[in-house]
């Protein structure tokens, strides 16, 4: 989508004089960053906002913005509190790319890694009432692709523009 | 870092005690420890209670918030109270609605709606 007025962007010197915009210039190139963040859940503020706005300039629905936040802020407290147990010479890496039409997060932790097969679903029977385990469930229901590594300490998390959340279209089926 | 505005205001209605969150989003750990030790506390002020928890400030949250509200909702079953959430904007509502939780949850439209055909508290 958009890929003739993003070639007549990145061509073209007079959009930058007409739009005076670096943000919306910058749209037109994929942003591709790691970063390597303390086990704190504070630490993740400064890489969302960097993600988010990223977003916003290439023109993410709002709708989109929110998936992406979710699952950033329930992937990073789950990367600090359960993968690094929350050990201060432990660190989280973050791989993300940007894109006119996906986003995309590699979030790395140091801990030892979990079974993510062997979480149980939070919607069912004693689960619901429980305080936690929803992180994960809810990462899956508003990213487009998720995957885990092996070991299960790194985390794989897509999201396209305007894809629909696999959760939209998975009414509960049990009771 | 603390913050300096209360996370959360307090009004006694006449039939219901109205808490109403004060921030935009709530995330930050040691910001939803406070919050909850704050609704507690009010919860344990009166024998009986008819909460009723008001969202509209709140714009974003995550799942740390939905087991508070877990914790807040075993407190009241506890003491034979009542919990009622209101003004929920429709993107968390949907967070409420993919994890069930609006099965165990008695979620109203506004203030209003929430306050209707309480039994009276003590």
């Amino acid at each position: 989508m958009g890929t003739f007025f993003e070639k007549w962007f990145l061509l073209s010197d007079t959009a930058v004089k007409f739009f005076g915009n670096v943000s919306f210039m910058a749209s037109g190139k994929p942003v591709n960053r790691s970063v390597v963040v303390a086990s704190e859940p504070s630490a993740i503020v400064g890489v969302c906002r960097k993600i988010l706005s990223k977003l916003k300039a290439n023109r993410f629905s709002q709708e989109d913005i929110f998936a992406v936040h979710l699952a950033l802020e329930e992937a990073f407290i789950n990367s600090v509190k359960h993968g690094n147990k929350m050990d201060p010479t432990k660190d989280v890496k973050i791989d993300y790319l940007v894109s006119l039409d996906k986003v995309e997060i590699s979030m790395t932790d140091q801990g030892n890694g979990f079974q993510p097969d062997n979480v149980p679903d939070p919607r069912y029977g004693e689960n619901l009432y429980k305080t936690g385990g929803r992180g994960l469930f809810l990462i899956r229901s508003y990213m487009n692709e998720v995957e885990f590594n092996k070991n299960g300490n790194s985390l794989r998390m897509v999201k396209y523009k305007g894809k629909p959340s696999p959760a939209e279209f998975q009414p509960p089926t049990q009771s | 870092m603390t913050a300096i505005k209360p996370q959360i205001s307090v009004q006694y209605a006449e039939n219901a005690t109205i808490i109403t969150f004060t921030s935009e989003k709530i995330l930050e750990e040691k910001d939803i420890q406070s919050i909850q030790e704050s609704i507690m506390s009010v919860i344990e002020q009166a024998q009986r209670i008819n909460l009723i928890l008001d969202f509209s400030n709140v714009k974003f949250l995550s799942s740390a918030v939905l087991g508070l509200l877990i914790r807040v909702s075993k407190k009241i079953y506890e003491r034979d109270s009542q919990l009622r959430l209101c003004n929920i904007n429709p993107k968390i509502y949907e967070i409420f609605k993919i994890t069930r939780l609006t099965k165990i949850f008695d979620i109203y439209p506004d203030v209003e709606s929430a306050t209707e055909n309480q039994s009276k508290s003590d």
